[in-house]
C-alpha cells in the first residue's frame, strides 16, 4: 500500500482505510465513525427499512438531536413546540430504537451538537475515518481524523455497508507562519485563509492545516479552522497529530483508556506528513498579517479586517463578479466605502460548531466583564453542548455575560442556521460567530457579519461591529 | 434512481456564481422527513417574496422556463450545506441536469445519487450555453451522456468530462449500495484485520451510559 513515497497526513489514513480499489481507482473507504442527527437521517433510516437492509455497525454509529432543540423551554421532543421539528426529533428517536442505534438524549447533560460533543466525549480520534450528513464535519479533522461531510444517500450507503465510494482527493496545504497578533483568534486565521484562496479555493482538495500559528492553537481554536475548511472548498482539514492532540484526547469517556491509549498514541504517532511528501496546491499566510476579520457580504470569503471597509464593485473587472458584488452589498444595505466598524448591529450571536466550546465562551466573557450590551442590541449566548454549558456555569461566566445583559441559553445549532425558533427578522444585522453569512441563513431577509467570539462581544457592547483590540 | 441516458429539454440560465445550498433549499424547509415534494420551495427566497408571490424576474417563474429540466450557472455551484435535500428540491422541480464551471463536492456527488446530471465545462462555454438559452423554448439542449456531449441548439457538439463509474451508474440507474455489498467479504475481511491490528479502538457502545433508545 504505501512503498517508500513520502506520504501526506491524509494519504496514509487514506491508504490504511481502503477496503477495496475498484479498477477505475474509486475505492470503497471504510469509515470507523458515523455521527448521526434528525435533519439528515430520517430518509436513510427509511432507505434502509424499504430494503430490508440492517445497520452493519451500531456500534460504530451514534446519534443525537442538535438542530430543532429550542435554546429555551422544556428540553423534551414533546416540549419542541413547532410541529415538523417535533417530529423530526420524535423521528430519530424512533429509528434509533428500531435500528438498535447509541443515542444521547436531550435531556442527557452530554447532549449538544455533534460536531462539538464527538471530540468532547473521546469519539473523535486521530488517524480515523469520521462522517455525518452534515458539512461541518470537517470540524473532526483538527484532530487529525479524515472527517468530512456527506449527503442522505450516503448516510444510508455508511448505515448499510459501513463503507463508502470514494475517489482520493488531492492534497492541499496551507501554512500559517509566525504567530497571531494581539486580538487575532483562530477564527481570523481560517477567514483569512478563505479570503485568501476563495470559497471554491479548497474543491476537490483535503487542506492541511501546518506551520507555526497552526501548532500554537488549542484544540478549540484548531477545531474553529478545520470546521470552516468547507468554507473554503473542501470537504476536509486536516491537522497533524501532536502532543496537544494527545493531552486533550486522554481521558475522554469514549476514548482509549490505559494500556489501549498509549498503544493508540504510539500509532498516532506515525501518522503526521512525512518529509518531502508533495502537495497539489501550497499557500503561505503570515500569521503577523493577520487581523480581526469581519465579513461583509453574503460568501464567507467577502471578507475584511475590521479596520477596513466595504469593497467598491466598480473597481472589479468582471462583469458577472461585478454583478455579484453588488447584489451582495444590497443585500447586506452597505455602501462601497463604508467603514466596517461604522456598521450599526442589532443582533449577537456566539455559539454553533464553529465557535459553541469552552475557550469561546471565555473568549466572549472577557470582552463582556464589567461592560453592558448596547441598548437594542440582543446578545444571545448558546454553549455547544450540555457539559460547556455546565463547565461555564462552574467558571461562573454565565453570571458574567448575564450581568452584561447577555442571554445564556440552552445548547443547540440555534441561530446558525434558524432551524429552531432563533432566527433574525428580515432586516436585521448580526454579529455571528457561526460560519456561513449565505443570505437568509440565519433567518430569511437577515443579515450576517461573521465574526470571532472575542470580536461578536465587542460588537455586543458597542452598538456595532468594534476592533476588540480596542477594548482589551 | 432513475436512470439518465439522453435529455433535450429547456434550459434555464441562471448566471450566478456560489449558489449556495442554503439559496437551493432554505433550512426552514428542511424538516421534512420525505425526499419528495420540496420542488415547491426551490429557490423560495429567489422565487417568492415575503408575501408569497412569484417574483416575475426571476427565471423559473418565466416561460419556458417553468418547464426547465436543465440549469446553467456559474462558479461553485451548490457550495455550503451537504443538505441532500438540494438535489432532491432540484429534482422534484423537474431538473435532471446541471451545467457549470464547477460545483462544490459534496453537492456534486449528491446529485448523482439522485439521477441528476452535473456536467463542468469551462466558464467560456457556460457563458455560451447561457446565452443559447435565453433564446428560450426553440433553442433546447440535449444532453447524451453515452456520448458525452452536450448538443447547443445549432447542432455543435461539446464534449464533457465524466468519471467512467459514476457514468455507468447512471446509464443504468443503479444503486451504489447494490454496488457495495458485491464486497461484503472484503469489509468483513477489513474489519477482523483491523481489529487485530487496532484493539484500542473503542465502541460507541462501550458506556453504558449510551444505551440504545
Amino acid at each position: 500500500m504505501s512503498g517508500s513515497k513520502p506520504r501526506t497526513l491524509f494519504d496514509k489514513i487514506w491508504d490504511s482505510h481502503v477496503v477495496e480499489r475498484l479498477p477505475d481507482g474509486t475505492c470503497v473507504l471504510y469509515i470507523d465513525r458515523h455521527l448521526v442527527h434528525e435533519v439528515t437521517s430520517p430518509q436513510a433510516f427509511e432507505g434502509l427499512r424499504m430494503a430490508g437492509r440492517r445497520l452493519r455497525r451500531p456500534d460504530a454509529t451514534i446519534a443525537v438531536a442538535d438542530h430543532n432543540i429550542p435554546t429555551v423551554g422544556p428540553r423534551t421532543p414533546e416540549g419542541i413546540k413547532e410541529e415538523d421539528s417535533r417530529i423530526q426529533v420524535q423521528t430519530l428517536e424512533r429509528n434509533v430504537k428500531e435500528f438498535g442505534v447509541p443515542y444521547i438524549p436531550i435531556l442527557d447533560v452530554r447532549q449538544g451538537i455533534v460536531h462539538i460533543i464527538g471530540p468532547e466525549l473521546g469519539l473523535s480520534l486521530p488517524g480515523t475515518t469520521i462522517v455525518c450528513g452534515d458539512s461541518h464535519t470537517s470540524t473532526h479533522g483538527a484532530l487529525g481524523a479524515l472527517a468530512f461531510g456527506i449527503g442522505t444517500s450516503e448516510v444510508e450507503h455508511v448505515m448499510a455497508t459501513q463503507t463508502l465510494l470514494q475517489k482520493p482527493a488531492k492534497n492541499m496545504l496551507i501554512r500559517v507562519d509566525n504567530t497571531l497578533g494581539f486580538g487575532a483568534s483562530a477564527k481570523d486565521m481560517v477567514l483569512a485563509i478563505i479570503g485568501r484562496i476563495t470559497t471554491a479555493g479548497g474543491n476537490g482538495h483535503v487542506i492541511e492545516y501546518a506551520g507555526e500559528a497552526v501548532r500554537a492553537l488549542d484544540m478549540a481554536g484548531r477545531m474553529t479552522v478545520s470546521n470552516m475548511s468547507i468554507e473554503a472548498g473542501a470537504r476536509a482539514g486536516l491537522i497533524a497529530p501532536d502532543e496537544t492532540t494527545f493531552a486533550y484526547v486522554k481521558g475522554r469517556e469514549f476514548a482509549p483508556q490505559g494500556a489501549a491509549y498509549e498503544q493508540a498514541v504510539a500509532y498516532w504517532r506515525t501518522l503526521p506528513s512525512d518529509a518531502g511528501a508533495a502537495y497539489d496546491k501550497t499557500v503561505v499566510l503570515d500569521a503577523r498579517e493577520i487581523a480581526p476579520m469581519v465579513t461583509w457580504g453574503t460568501t464567507p470569503g467577502a471578507v475584511v479586517p475590521v479596520t477596513g471597509v466595504v469593497p467598491n464593485p466598480a473597481e472589479v473587472e468582471d462583469e458577472a463578479a461585478r454583478a455579484q458584488m453588488q447584489r451582495m452589498l444590497d443585500y447586506m444595505a452597505l455602501v462601497p466605502g463604508q467603514r466596517m466598524q461604522d456598521v450599526a448591529i442589532d443582533v449577537v450571536f456566539i455559539g454553533s460548531c464553529t465557535n459553541g466550546r469552552i475557550e469561546d465562551i471565555r473568549a466572549a466573557a472577557a470582552v463582556a466583564k464589567g461592560r453592558k450590551v448596547a441598548d437594542g442590541v440582543q446578545a444571545l449566548v448558546v454553549p455547544g453542548s450540555g457539559l460547556v454549558k455546565r463547565q461555564a456555569e462552574q467558571e461562573g461566566l454565565d453570571r458574567v455575560l448575564l450581568e452584561a445583559g447577555f442571554e445564556w441559553r440552552d445548547p443547540c445549532c440555534s441561530m446558525c442556521l434558524g432551524m429552531n425558533p432563533d432566527k433574525l427578522t428580515p432586516g436585521q444585522r448580526c454579529a455571528s460567530t457561526s460560519n456561513r453569512n449565505f443570505e437568509g441563513r440565519q433567518g430569511p431577509g437577515g443579515r450576517t457579519h461573521l465574526v470571532s467570539p472575542a470580536m461578536a462581544a465587542a460588537a455586543a457592547v458597542s452598538g456595532r461591529l468594534a476592533d476588540v483590540r480596542q477594548l482589551v | 434512481m432513475d436512470k439518465f441516458t439522453t435529455l433535450t429539454a429547456v434550459a434555464a440560465p441562471l448566471p450566478l456564481a456560489n449558489v449556495d445550498t442554503d439559496k437551493i433549499i432554505p433550512a426552514r424547509f428542511l424538516k421534512t422527513i420525505k425526499r419528495s415534494g420540496l420542488g415547491v420551495h426551490l429557490f423560495d427566497t429567489l422565487r417568492f417574496d415575503a408575501a408569497g408571490r412569484e417574483r416575475p424576474e426571476f427565471v423559473l417563474n418565466q416561460e419556458p422556463y417553468r418547464k426547465a429540466q436543465v440549469l446553467i450557472a456559474h462558479e461553485n455551484f451548490g457550495c455550503g450545506s451537504s443538505r441532500e435535500h438540494a438535489p432532491w428540491a432540484l429534482l422534484d422541480f423537474g431538473i435532471r441536469c446541471i451545467i457549470a464551471p464547477d460545483f462544490a463536492d459534496i453537492f456534486y456527488n449528491n446529485s448523482f445519487k439522485n439521477g441528476i446530471l452535473p456536467i463542468r465545462l469551462p466558464r467560456a462555454v457556460c457563458d455560451t450555453l447561457i446565452e443559447d438559452a435565453k433564446l428560450g423554448g426553440n433553442a433546447r439542449v440535449t444532453i447524451d451522456l453515452e456520448r458525452q456531449v452536450v448538443v447547443r441548439p445549432n447542432g455543435e457538439e461539446i464534449h464533457f468530462e465524466i468519471d467512467p463509474f459514476r457514468k455507468h451508474l447512471l446509464l443504468n440507474g443503479l444503486d451504489d449500495i447494490g454496488q457495495t455489498l458485491q464486497h461484503a467479504a472484503s469489509i468483513d475481511g477489513y474489519e477482523a484485520k483491523r481489529r487485530a491490528e487496532q484493539p484500542w479502538m473503542p465502541a460507541t457502545t462501550a458506556t453504558t451510559a449510551a444505551s440504545a433508545g
